[in-house]
């Protein structure tokens, strides 16, 4: 028989143990939801962070909104000394240099990219397809004294001068290339842009190219399809959403790019038919200007410049995302 | 018939394909030009002084010393006050919350934030912190790379604590422990190489932003490493020699340029370094 006995003290430190016990539980349990809350809230200021900056920008612009009002966005003059701004020659700049950098780098690097999913030896991809990476990572400011030093008096000596002779002299188009060569301006602007960009198009469509099933290539092939076919008429169409997706990330880069195009850009607000004549892009502006203007006025379009600036991107790139995103989903699903 | 047929596609495929080889080599070749021009132009003015002497005026000798420790600095303080926040938010996306609304939207903020104009960022900063402080200074140039570098480390963080088998997690509950010990004790290190190497990256990405550094950190021409006062860094000097019209103030420009680019150089092969290692 076991004894059935009650000793008091035994009791005591079993209670003791097990109160111990709940209270370390309640400890576990109170530093998990503080990590966890704590964890959130570093969520949330990254969301705050896009919130900040919109909050900050429109507040920064309201004094140029103000006094231009609408009109703001349609007014080619910007006279610093007559406080006159209006913010239709930088985006002006900024759009043509974008679509020039697209026209270069989208058919390059999609080039690069079916020379490397199709093309290239097995031995060779690698490298080449890492070379390409790091190329993405170089900072802009070296395309920009790369740009400026080096490509502008090579476009300015040879490239420019054959473009007015011969293009120049076309009737319709030839005011797209009139004019002295400068060597810089918006044309070697979008040039050194699209150089810019084309490492990111090239590893963004690369990438997407992958995700194709080798069994829907291999299926064109056995059908007696040539590379071209396949890539023609299998690759791109299985990956259209995600190459699109991959060329609006390049575009705003493009259109945000600060440093490759304030070198090279010439810095004139005004509109000209010419793309080889100086002009402006919104970050080349705010650039060059912001902490040299003197007048509440300038520095508040230069703010307001910067709004329309992430407004634009911040849908350039949600599309991209999105498009990026219903890719991702089919090739998990 | 037939035949001409097949004579055509050979034709256009040989047509395509050399276009694609051709725009390839193309592509390649001015980036080759690019580094290729760093090289001899930044070679030529690499010495000693580069790394001993202050930034000169105009038509003296000097070096670079100031710009490189206002950069270090501004890279330092810039990922010490991004990665924490960036990590624990990370962690939240992929340990708390992995499947709350929160998270989708974060993430998609996030990968916007990730490629937002880094000039903008710049406004922001200059509006939060140089106005109301009245100044210029290190510590707003800093916390304008932070903000660059939260959007990199966030989105690797996620990634690589993603990858983390579940079963792991699931061990180490059923020995009883908590989430966070979980969290602390397994998934972080198991991503630990994954977390570091977002952590390189974004040095690498923010080590030659020079847009935001524009109007927070503004430049210097002399030693300082007071971060309440304006810093020099690398980029900016840069951008303010390579503009200038004297010879020995571009020639420094460019020996800059070499340097910023042998350094993200580095850090992106470093990186790639770990990854690799991890993944044998």
């Amino acid at each position: 028989m076991v004894e059935l006995t009650f000793d008091p003290a035994e009791a005591r430190a079993e209670e003791k143990q097990r109160d111990s016990r709940r209270a370390s539980l309640g400890r576990l349990i109170l530093t998990d939801r503080f990590f966890k809350n704590f964890t959130r809230a570093a969520a949330l200021l990254v969301l705050a962070l896009l919130f900040g900056v919109i909050l900050t920008l429109v507040e920064g612009s309201i004094p140029a909104l103000k006094q231009f009002g609408i009109s703001f966005f349609w007014t080619e003059e910007w006279n610093p000394v007559k406080e006159r701004f209006g913010a239709l020659a930088p985006i002006y700049g900024t759009v043509v240099t974008s679509i020039i950098a697209m026209l270069v780098a989208v058919p390059v690097g999609l080039g690069i990219a079916i020379f490397l999913t199709e093309l290239c030896p097995q031995a060779l991809r690698r490298p080449v397809g890492i070379a390409i990476e790091l190329l993405a990572g170089i900072p802009s400011i070296i395309y920009g004294i790369w740009g400026l030093f080096v490509f502008a008096p090579f476009l300015q000596r040879y490239v420019q001068p054959a473009i007015i002779d011969t293009l120049g002299n076309i009737p319709g188009i030839g005011a797209l290339f009139a004019g002295p060569p400068y060597g810089i301006g918006v044309l070697t602007a979008g040039l050194i842009l699209g150089i810019m960009v084309l490492p990111f198009i090239a590893s963004i469509t690369r990438d997407v190219f992958e995700t194709v099933p080798p069994v829907l290539k291999e299926s064109a092939y056995g059908l007696g399809a040539t590379t071209w076919e396949v890539v023609w008429k299998v690759v791109l169409p299985y990956t259209r959403a995600g190459v699109i997706g991959g060329v609006m990330l390049a575009l705003g880069r493009a259109l945000g790019e600060t440093m490759a195009v304030t070198f090279v850009i010439g810095n004139a607000h005004r509109i000209s038919a010419s793309v080889l004549q100086p002009g402006t892009t919104i970050s080349a502006a705010i650039a060059n200007e912001f902490v040299e203007a003197l007048q509440a006025l300038h520095t508040s379009s230069l703010t307001a410049l910067g709004l329309v600036l992430f407004i634009i991107t911040f849908f350039v790139l949600a599309c991209a995302r999105l498009l990026l995103a219903s890719l991702n989903k089919r090739a998990g699903g | 018939m037939d035949n001409s047929l097949y004579q055509r596609r050979r034709l256009r495929n040989r047509f395509h394909l050399t276009m694609s080889v051709l725009t390839a080599a193309f592509g390649l070749c001015w980036l080759v030009f690019i580094l290729a021009m760093l090289l001899i132009k930044g070679l030529g003015g690499l010495n000693l002084a580069v790394f001993t002497q202050m930034t000169p005026p105009p038509g003296s000798d000097g070096g670079l010393l100031n710009a490189i420790v206002g950069s270090l600095i501004l890279t330092f303080l810039g990922v010490a006050i991004g990665t924490p926040l960036a990590i624990l938010a990370g962690t939240y996306m992929a340990e708390y919350g992995r499947y709350s609304k929160l998270t989708n939207v974060v993430r998609f903020i996030n990968d916007i934030l990730l490629s937002a104009p880094s000039i903008v960022i710049g406004l922001f900063v200059y509006g939060i912190m140089v106005r109301p402080m009245g100044y210029f200074s290190g510590l707003a140039g800093s916390v304008a790379l932070a903000i660059l570098v939260v959007p990199v480390v966030v989105r690797t963080t996620e990634d690589m604590l993603l990858l983390v088998p579940n079963q792991m997690r699931e061990a180490a509950a059923a020995l009883g422990a908590p989430r966070w010990t979980v969290i602390r004790y397994v998934s972080y290190r198991a991503a630990k190489t994954g977390i570091i190497t977002g952590i390189l990256l974004a040095i690498a990405r923010i080590s030659g932003e020079t847009a935001p550094l524009l109007f927070t950190a503004l430049n210097n021409q002399f030693w300082s490493t007071n971060i309440l006062a304006p810093m020099p860094s690398l980029p900016v000097v840069i951008f303010q020699f390579a503009l200038s019209p004297y010879e020995d103030w571009q020639r420094l420009a460019w020996t800059g340029a070499l340097l910023i680019t042998v350094a993200v150089l580095t850090l992106s092969i470093l990186a790639r370094v770990l990854v690799s290692k991890k993944e044998s």
